[in-house]
């Protein structure tokens, strides 16, 4: 049987869900993070590939939810439970927070990528979701896959081909 | 609202001239040092979302050598010069004169690296000191950085200043090919210019063109 698989293409500061039988995958991540929240039972999973650690950064203009981790992690629940999820059932697999270059110095601007990942688990935490699996930190980029059925998350590295959390 | 909102076709005019002369110069420089005839597509102004933005760099999973470095002084931004894997590799053994070096995975031998990092600090050192002569405002490069992975990951790196406070950036875009390439159509080089925000006022008003109007 061929099942019609739709890949659902999340992009830079961007977020999604997807149901069984699609996946979803975001590309080209560096210091942003991807944050998987899923609920096996109901099949259910959404993406969010959040680029900066708080929102209280943005300076001027509309706000985009999905480019923080803290509006983006809070707003991708509440996407979720609306979509039929359950609260309580809710885990997170995240990947991403690299650090591309290596500069002498290192300003704050130049940490990104642990900043993003340390507000995501802070935000994951105050909302109960636990972190089942993590690939983050070192210094390549990685693009992400998602499959909703079997929860599985594969990691796509340039010198270590796929890894599977 | 937003800095870009303000940002009119003659300012965008402005961008592209800086685009010219300072990849120009980049291009000279890259010519020199290779002792190879280089060609310089006229260069691109776009305001893009930061999705596009990947997609002019041939989308976020293409493999690409990236050297980044900051712009610091007056008018801060980041740079990147992108090569593809392939044309990195053949320029690094051009200039190491090892044929057998080769990037295709690590570990990387350094001084191939260090010669790519070298490179990539000779063109933005150019393309930066035109920009800084043209424009009178004092302008310095940091060391460069250098990454061979997904362009996402690489360009993301420099949109972080802007994603502050826009989901658009302002790139100015030149693409350089070697001469003797048959396949005109494909681009080898780019050099992405991204000012921060606060200093596209700057350059404008350093050139005499108000941003305000």
């Amino acid at each position: 049987m061929i099942e019609s698989k739709t890949i659902i293409k999340v992009g830079i500061a961007d977020m999604n869900i997807v149901k069984t039988p699609d996946i979803i995958r975001t590309s080209g991540l560096g210091s942003c993070v991807g944050v998987v929240i899923y609920d096996q039972t109901r099949e259910i999973a959404g993406l969010a590939h959040v680029m900066l650690p708080d929102s209280s950064l943005a300076k001027s203009g509309v706000l985009n939810i999905a480019k923080y981790a803290d509006t983006a992690v809070k707003d991708l629940v509440s996407k979720l439970i609306r979509h039929g999820a359950r609260a309580n059932f809710l885990k997170a697999k995240i990947a991403g927070g690299a650090q591309m270059f290596q500069f002498s110095g290192g300003s704050d601007m130049m940490r990104i990528g642990p900043r993003n990942v340390e507000a995501v688990k802070l935000e994951l935490a105050a909302l109960n979701i636990a972190i089942v699996a993590a690939d983050v930190g070192g210094n390549s980029g990685r693009t992400i896959e998602f499959n909703p059925q079997n929860c599985i998350l594969h990691i796509r590295t340039v010198n270590k081909g796929i890894q599977e959390l | 609202m937003g800095f870009i909102e303000k940002i009119s076709s003659i300012h965008l005019d402005i961008l592209k001239e800086i685009g010219n002369i300072g990849a120009g110069h980049a291009a000279t420089a890259l010519s020199k040092l290779l002792n190879k005839k280089i060609d310089m597509k006229v260069p691109n102004v776009q305001i893009v979302s930061f999705d596009e933005m990947m997609n002019m760099a041939g989308g976020a999973e293409n493999v690409v050598a990236g050297v980044f470095l900051r712009i610091e002084g007056e008018a801060p931004g980041s740079m990147f010069f992108v090569l593809p894997v392939e044309q990195a590799t053949s320029f690094i053994r051009e200039m190491i004169g090892d044929e057998s070096f080769s990037l295709e995975s690590p570990p990387y031998s350094e001084i191939g690296l260090s010669a790519l990092q070298e490179l990539g600090n000779i063109l933005s050192g150019s393309y930066l000191s035109s920009l800084s002569d043209f424009t009178n405002l004092s302008l310095y490069p940091s060391v460069p950085a250098l990454s061979i992975d997904m362009v996402g990951a690489i360009i993301s790196y420099g949109l972080i200043e802007l994603s502050h406070v826009s989901d658009y950036a302002i790139v100015i875009d030149t693409a350089l090919n070697e001469d003797e390439d048959e396949s005109a159509e494909y681009v080898k080089g780019h050099f992405f210019l991204l000012p921060d925000p606060d200093s596209f006022q700057i350059i404008f008003k350093s050139l005499g063109v108000p941003h305000n109007d």
